[in-house]
């Protein structure tokens, strides 16, 4: 062998950087900086070269306020409203996916929004099997991955069109979950990231909103169903600190709006009513900014790290031993490389 | 509806744009431009990687040099001079600079330059390379993977170390670096630069630049794309190669100790940019260009070696007019083929081995007959000596009987011959 030393980890030597400056009898020495924090700010100005992009699913019945909800998120008509127009028009025979690309800009972060909407899901008189066109549709997104990323001549950034996270909306009954919901986010939870919202909650008082919330979360408790953020993909305790803050605060009851009005001498987004005007980014009045924190603020590069390190790993590792009977990590590759073979 | 011509203005470097997707204007703070923090957060917690490998003849300075790029004083061996062959000695530390942490790894070549038939010296550098991007490219392949938590141990730059002469390259250093540009970022360096003039040190980087332009050498050039750091790149891409000088021993210089190489002469010192360029590598090295180092060893030089080896291995991508032939059917073919020569061995085994119970079963059943009748045998004979023992025994008692009726017999003549001669005597008394 030619190499002298199995690569091999030495705990630190004299660590770097002003933090730990050198002890000196003498008068210290001014040069004791390397720079290798200089990389935060290299990554920090590619990452901003290249921009970002980012796939939303919106799911739900029509009339729960998909589009608004997506305008409101993202200050800007990233959604069409699907209005009826005439009578004529009938409401559609199947599922349809409708993917909508903007590119939007704030100081100087460039991003792809992609949102997906599925107009048609729960509104025939027959559901079963609602969820089948919205799962091929995630499961093509991935194919497209991987077939991209097994080419030999591949893309040096391979477009990325997985569906990051999916926003399920739940109608206000107060009551509990519809099999319909129970179903979906069932199959669902374990191929994307799920977050649930309580839609139009403006019809439930704060106490039939706790209600609802405590029913809901026991729910998808007793039908195993994991929503982001997944327990199990909690990574330290910090992490698990966080995320558990908000799993005891899911599913978010939102409201949204873009209209703006008067209040109390500012302008605001809300929805104004003869009783008074809900105010949609005052956490006392719905939970959208809890919502719109943990989307875009906070928890946007996890969402898209979760997708690409879990959910596509998945999809690739099950696809990959579609044909494989015996199952299991066998490489082909290996067996053109060493002359031996293993049996397990 | 087209957006606002001003909102264009920042989407002009962004080469992927659709001609679908409209630009669009934001009503107000959506927030999504803590993006790049949340990368760098997330990145933070991992921490990162960097894998230099420097090449240059055995005492030129390596070491040294490493030591006093990174403050700190790596662990060292000098090596002799009479290696038979060119090896390379990697050695991976775990740094910490405010809160980023780097895992470095430091490859030096032992006996670079020292044989007396060079012809070969570089191939252990190629192949310490190729290993490594073998490694990565493994793992890539397998089914259950995990990348993100990889160490990741490609070579995300290479210092070359030219000696200083100061006339030209010496054809071990262009064949080498040839070998090697198309497979690593190649900074060349010029070691102990203090024994060269001034003057002479320009003509000698000139030099040294026109023969690796005239020979076809692609060294690494910083990147000038990006508008923050395009004038610096531009600069030092001048100022190649880097004439350095490497202490780790201080000096006092008026009221400061500084690193430096004290002369009768006069006093070297390292980090002062008119002395040498060793701030100039430190600041291209690792302040400006250390991701963009590791973005090209992903992105060109990893791609190119998978390109190659996968060709090499039968792969192959779509034409385009036919079906594509993707890596996923070869893949599937493959495997098939895998899994048949696996059913073939485990039957050829399996038939072995049950060759193997047969012929030990008939060897246990030869010598359980053997033993059958070994113990016939005993049993034979232990039945006639037993016979033998009842005869013998049968005589003796015979031979009892007829000697206790012979002794009773006697017994009784002896009592009759007394009572006998009593008589005789009573008789002879009257």
């Amino acid at each position: 062998d030619l190499e002298l030393e199995i690569p091999v980890l030495h705990e630190v030597p004299p660590p770097l950087g002003p933090l730990y400056g050198e002890k000196h009898s003498a008068p210290v020495v001014d040069f004791s900086y390397v720079g290798i924090d200089a990389i935060l700010e290299q990554m920090r100005r590619k990452a901003m070269k290249q921009g970002f992009e980012l796939n939303i699913m919106v799911v739900g019945q029509s009339g729960l306020g998909k589009s608004t909800l997506m305008n409101t998120l993202f200050k800007s008509k990233v959604s069409r409203k699907s209005v009826l127009a005439t009578a004529q028009e009938k409401i559609p025979k199947t599922i349809e996916i409708k993917s909508i690309s903007h590119d939007i800009e704030e100081k100087g972060v460039r991003m792809k929004l992609t949102v997906i909407d599925t107009p048609g899901f729960g509104d025939q008189i027959n559901n079963e099997n609602c969820w089948q066109p919205i799962m091929r549709f995630i499961n093509d997104q991935y194919e497209v991955y991987l077939q991209e990323e097994i080419n030999i001549d591949r893309k040096k950034r391979i477009p990325d069109s997985r569906v990051h996270c999916c926003i399920y909306f739940i109608p206000p009954t107060g009551h509990c979950l519809r099999p319909l919901d129970v179903e979906f986010m069932r199959r669902l939870s374990k191929v994307v990231n799920i977050v649930p919202v309580i839609a139009k909650a403006d019809t439930l008082t704060l106490e039939e909103r706790d209600f609802f919330k405590q029913k809901i979360r026991e729910e998808l408790r007793a039908n195993g169903i994991d929503v982001y953020p997944q327990k199990e993909f909690d990574e330290d305790e910090e992490d698990r600190m966080i995320n558990e803050k908000i799993r005891e605060m899911i599913p978010f009851a939102v409201v949204g709006s873009d209209q703006e009005y008067q209040v109390n001498g500012r302008r605001l987004l809300g929805r104004k009513t003869k009783w008074g005007t809900i105010e949609v980014e005052n956490i006392a009045h719905c939970e959208f900014a809890y919502l719109r924190d943990l989307l875009i603020r906070t928890h946007m590069q996890n969402i898209k790290d979760i997708t690409s390190t879990i959910h596509y790993e998945m999809y690739r590792v099950r696809r990959l031993n579609e044909n494989n009977t015996g199952g299991g990590n066998i490489s082909p590759l290996q067996l053109n490389s060493s002359s031996t073979l293993e049996l397990t | 509806p087209k957006g606002d011509p001003t909102v264009h203005v920042f989407h002009r470097r962004g080469n992927r744009r659709d001609k679908n997707i409209r630009p669009l204007n934001l009503a107000g703070h959506v927030g999504f431009d803590s993006l790049p923090d949340q990368l760098v957060n997330k990145s933070i917690c991992q921490g990162f990687c960097f894998n230099i490998l420097c090449i240059g003849e055995t005492g030129i300075g390596k070491s040294t040099l490493m030591d006093t790029l990174f403050n700190t004083n790596f662990e060292n061996f000098e090596s002799s001079h009479f290696e038979p062959q060119v090896k390379l000695r990697a050695q991976t530390y775990d740094l910490q600079e405010s809160n980023v942490r780097l895992r470095l790894t430091v490859v030096n070549t032992v006996g670079f330059g020292d044989q007396m038939n060079k012809q070969e010296s570089y191939q252990p550098v190629v192949d310490y390379i190729d290993r490594q991007f073998e490694s990565y490219l493994q793992e890539e392949l397998k089914i259950k993977r995990s990348l993100h938590n990889y160490h990741d141990s490609r070579v995300h730059a290479c210092l070359y170390f030219i000696s200083p002469s100061g006339h030209s390259l010496k054809s071990l250093d262009l064949v080498t670096m040839k070998k090697l540009d198309s497979k690593v970022n190649i900074i060349p360096v010029i070691a102990k630069a203090d024994t060269i003039s001034k003057s002479e040190l320009h003509k000698f980087k000139i030099k040294i630049m026109s023969e690796l332009v005239s020979n076809g050498v692609q060294i690494y050039q910083f990147p000038i794309d990006d508008e923050t750091v395009a004038k610096v790149n531009t600069s030092m891409n001048g100022h190649l190669p880097f004439a350095v000088v490497g202490s780790t021993e201080e000096v006092m210089l008026g009221t400061k100790m500084v690193k430096a190489r004290q002369y009768p002469w006069g006093i070297v010192q390292v980090e002062n940019e008119s002395h040498c360029d060793f701030m100039k590598l430190r600041e291209m090295l690792i302040c400006v260009n250390m991701e963009d180092l590791r973005e090209q060893t992903h992105t060109r030089h990893y791609e190119l070696y998978r390109r190659c080896k996968l060709e090499e291995m039968g792969f192959k991508d779509t034409d385009p007019e036919c079906k594509p032939v993707s890596l996923q059917e070869t893949y599937e073919a493959k495997r098939q083929e895998f899994l048949l020569e696996l059913q073939r061995r485990e039957d050829e085994m399996r038939q072995m081995f049950v060759q193997r119970v047969k012929e030990k079963e008939a060897e246990l059943k030869e010598a359980e007959r053997e033993l059958q009748s070994r113990f016939e045998q005993l049993k034979r004979l232990h039945a006639d000596e037993k016979a033998t023992l009842e005869d013998k025994k049968k005589a003796l008692e015979d031979d009892q009987v007829s000697f206790s009726k012979r002794r009773a017999a006697a017994q009784l003549l002896q009592g009759q011959s007394l009572t006998a001669n009593g008589k005789k005597d009573k008789d002879r008394k009257k």
